[in-house]
């Protein structure tokens, strides 16, 4: 194991107001614009684009307000843990209400 | 003497035992403050991991439910407040870019900005409950509170020209639509509410000195939580106010 992955011997990284006043920014940024967009018709990409735009702003709190790109593998890997098992979750409670009654809906 | 005092008065141990002096908010069966930490956080976010689950529960409850009764989902939707729910998003981000503010003023050790950035979390937490509260009076005006006094006069013959009339059993499905509002905003303002009395806890104590002293763990997973709570509402946003607007 490298220096660098070792949660043992790592130097605490410090994130500063630069980068939180960015992120900040960029969240208002995506905020107006998943707002602007609900009142554009682009049928069944309405749901997609605004859901696209969430996982961004989300991605960008956890990477940046929740220093996980500065984090350790471990801590990396528990995030995506978390996510694997959520899309689990969801994907086969999807999958069985989608497939019950097939073709009637 | 406990152990623990032992291991944090080097000057008291024997000849050759001072290799082990450290911060005294080490405890003594870890061998860093960075793997101190790193358990800290590591435990933090196996918290958050379950509360996902938990609000994934509700989420997957809304996917199923909205695939089943779209046009009464629709309807719903329709009645929320698009202004106050945008301002609302605003305000959540901004408390938690105070949040990450008062984190970054613990690691550098500065008292008196820690202190103003978290009670500036404070304020900004109760302007978004407030706005939420001028939300919630809105549906109990139009009985839109699911239960016996629910009307469903509004989707069946909707004052917006905009809107597709529903026939009375799909509009009764409204009520679906907006027990699941009340359930996952209500359990997100149970949480902001949950957080804001853990903010005056850590006012107070920060204002003795707490975490400006190297040891900033409390303040730091409670960030963790905090920013998590503004996730949720990024997910809660554009699910019930804005992916089924009239255009």
């Amino acid at each position: 194991m490298s220096e660098k992955n070792d949660p043992e011997h790592q130097e605490q990284h410090i994130v500063g107001p630069p980068i939180y006043l960015t992120i900040f920014f960029c969240l208002l940024v995506l905020t107006a614009i998943t707002t602007g967009v609900a009142f554009i018709d682009l049928g069944v990409f309405n749901p997609i684009i605004a859901l696209a735009i969430a996982c961004v702003k989300a991605s960008l709190v956890v990477l940046f307000f929740m220093h996980i790109k500065y984090s350790s593998r471990l801590l990396k890997m528990t995030v995506l843990a978390g996510l694997f098992t959520f899309m689990l979750l969801m994907t086969l409670t999807m999958t069985d209400y989608i497939s019950r009654a097939w073709g009637m809906w | 003497m406990d152990s623990h005092s032992i291991a944090t008065t080097p000057e008291m141990l024997p000849e050759g035992a001072d290799s082990h002096a450290h911060p005294a908010f080490l405890r003594h069966h870890f061998e860093s403050v960075a793997q101190q930490r790193e358990a800290a956080s590591f435990g933090m976010w196996i918290f958050l991991l379950t509360e996902i689950m938990f609000f994934g529960g509700m989420f997957a409850a809304y996917l199923i439910f909205r695939n089943w009764y779209h046009p009464a989902f629709v309807a719903g939707s329709n009645t929320l407040n698009i202004t106050l729910g945008t301002v609302n998003t605003a305000v959540l981000i901004f408390s938690s870019f105070t949040m990450a503010m008062a984190v970054y003023s613990a690691e550098m050790r500065r008292k008196s900005p820690l202190i103003a950035w978290m009670l500036l979390t404070i304020v900004l937490g109760f302007a978004f409950l407030g706005i939420k509260a001028v939300e919630y009076k809105e549906k109990f005006t139009l009985h839109h509170i699911p239960g016996p006094n629910f009307s469903i006069q509004e989707f069946v013959h909707p004052s917006n020209p905009k809107a597709i009339p529903l026939a009375p059993d799909m509009a009764e499905k409204t009520q679906i639509y907006f027990s699941l509002y009340f359930a996952m905003t209500g359990m997100h303002a149970l949480h902001m509410i949950i957080g804001i009395s853990l903010l005056f806890f850590m006012v107070a104590r920060a204002s003795k000195g707490a975490y400006t002293e190297g040891y900033i763990m409390p303040v730091e997973n409670f960030g963790l939580y905090w920013h998590f709570v503004d996730i949720v509402w990024i997910f809660l946003f554009p699910l019930l106010y804005l992916i089924s607007r009239y255009r």
